[in-house]
């Protein structure tokens, strides 16, 4: 019979953040930041439905990097996890900070008594009815939670970014201007330091506007996204007004009918 | 053996993890089924008297549908509430109006909007209306235990189709048989009256703002022979609830304007409680006085 090989829990726990980084680090990055009219998500993204960004709950928003089939499942639990509150107390006792921790508690879990970590990054973010209520909740895949304010960058290439972001973000930007530079930012990450350029097919992008009724998180696509994204055009916020077409509003194109 | 809903580690359950469940009615199922609707065994006993809903009317017009509902509710002989709510905007593209007992059918909306909105985020698209309408259906079924026990729920689910572009609407039995409806329907005890009332105001072509009004007169013609149907309230402004729903997604008609509606429908009828003048009136409106012989 042989014997196992004695491992400390801190080689254990170091080769599993190590794993778990190794997975994160080969993907695209996302980057959120806050703007003057609420939360923006972009995404490096060429899938039109293999979303990294999608919609928790009225007001809360949730983004991603790593594997997506573990990152899938977390959004899912998540929108189960809102459901149920909303449905079990009422609509406004639908946190971002119950989330965070019910993902924190489940990610620590995973990371210590699974087989192997989730190899994921993930953001919950809620907007306020200001700007000084807003918060963005950053999660990694050992289960630990930071508050952040203003921006946050996960993704293979994360530090460069969010050190360039420190520099330049600050509060009232407004949307077109939030991003073009997280756009701009995106485009550095490719790590041979080769620039490249990105076309807005390539990009993933939604907002959760502070300035909707009730559910608030919007896709961004087509030629308001063009539009948004050109440094010569005067667009610089979504409309008011969902598209006009019929089915479902949680897209803004800028186009009619 | 703690319950799965309660897991020790303190990580969101099992349930939670699950894949491939779009419904949050089955996930409720496997998380927690004391939460839904019919999901308490009754002890054994009598259900004491709860309040009880009484007549929805609704009825398509060209490119959508009408759904009305009157605001009583009714315990035995005595009325409960006169301002309650019996006709829901379901999503934005459909509405559900309930009849029989409140407290469970209020439940059963708010489970079915839940349902609804849940299958649009982890899908990322709108079920179609035949799937809504037969979703609300097997949630009926669920309900099935408390309906024998006398907790019956009679809902009329209508909405408007993206794909055909028109409206539809949707009956159902307490036994979760799904019908589809042609033209229009009432249920709720004063369904009988209104029933008729419907088929003899109703035509075809007719438009947004003459449904609306159809729908009033209906409720009315329930209220007038029906007890348990509240007629417009003028003392206290308490108009029936009326919701449209079209193209442009689902909406509720504003109290200023329905109360111009409701005022003219009573002033029409000033010495002809029937409504005789005012049937023609309404079918005027629909199709330019044509028909009058």
């Amino acid at each position: 019979m042989s014997m196992p090989f004695y491992v400390s829990p801190e080689q254990l726990m170091k080769d599993r953040a190590d794993y778990a980084r190794k997975g994160i680090a080969r993907g695209r990055s996302v980057v959120v930041l806050a703007y003057d009219g609420g939360i923006a998500f972009v995404a490096e993204n060429p899938s039109r439905t293999l979303h990294k960004v999608s919609e928790i709950y009225d007001r809360i928003a949730f983004a991603a990097v790593g594997k997506y089939n573990e990152f899938e499942n977390l959004r899912v639990a998540g929108v189960r996890y809102a459901d149920l509150r909303g449905y079990s107390y009422d609509r406004s006792d639908v946190t971002a900070r119950g989330l965070a921790n019910a993902y924190a508690q489940t990610l620590g879990t995973v990371f210590t008594q699974e087989s192997k970590p989730y190899e994921v990054e993930i953001v919950v973010a809620e907007v306020g009815r200001t700007a000084a209520q807003d918060q963005i909740y950053r999660l990694t895949y050992d289960g630990s939670v930071a508050d952040e304010r203003g921006f946050v960058a996960m993704g293979g290439q994360a530090e460069p970014i969010a050190t360039a972001l420190a520099d330049r973000w600050s509060e009232g930007l407004s949307l077109g201007q939030a991003l073009g530079m997280a756009k701009e930012l995106l485009e550095g990450d490719a790590g041979s330091g080769e620039p490249r350029t990105l076309s807005p097919e390539q990009l993933e992008v939604a907002v959760l506007d502070r300035h909707r009724e009730r559910r608030l998180f919007r896709r961004i696509e087509g030629h308001l996204l063009e539009r948004l994204l050109s440094p010569s055009d005067p667009t610089s916020d979504v409309p008011r007004e969902d598209d006009p077409r019929p089915g479902t509003h949680e897209t803004l194109t800028g186009d009619v009918g | 053996m703690t319950p799965d809903r309660l897991d020790p580690t303190g990580r969101l359950p099992r349930a939670f993890h699950v894949p491939g469940s779009s419904s949050f009615t089955d996930f409720l199922h496997e998380h927690d089924p004391r939460l839904l609707p019919g999901g308490r065994a009754l002890p054994p006993g009598t259900v004491p008297e709860a309040p009880h809903g009484t007549t929805i009317v609704a009825l398509e017009f060209e490119g959508g549908v009408v759904m009305g509902g009157d605001r009583r509710a009714t315990m035995g002989s005595m009325i409960a509430n006169r301002e309650i709510e019996k006709v829901f905007g379901a999503d934005e593209y459909s509405c559900v109006g309930i009849a029989g007992s409140a407290g469970v059918a209020v439940e059963l909306v708010r489970l079915f909007q839940v349902e609804l909105e849940h299958y649009e985020k982890i899908e990322g698209t709108l079920l179609s209306l035949d799937g809504k309408a037969n979703r609300l259906a097997t949630m009926l079924r669920g309900n099935l235990p408390l309906a024998m026990q006398g907790l019956v729920v009679v809902p009329v689910f209508a909405g408007y189709d993206v794909d055909a572009r028109v409206g539809r609407i949707y009956s159902y039995d307490a036994t979760g048989g799904c019908y589809a409806e042609r033209h229009h329907h009432s249920v709720g005890s004063g369904s009988l009256f209104a029933r008729g009332a419907l088929k003899k105001l109703w035509r075809p072509g007719l438009n947004p703002d003459s449904a609306v009004r159809v729908a009033v007169e209906a409720l009315y013609d329930a209220a007038d022979d029906d007890s348990a149907t509240g007629g417009p309230d003028l003392n206290r402004r308490i108009w029936p609830i009326v919701s449209v729903v079209d193209v442009e997604g689902y909406r509720r008609v504003d109290d200023g304007t329905l109360g111009d509606v409701v005022q003219r429908v009573v002033e029409d009828r000033r010495g002809d409680p029937g409504g005789t003048r005012a049937g023609r009136l309404v079918a005027g409106n629909a199709t330019g006085e044509g028909d009058a012989s």
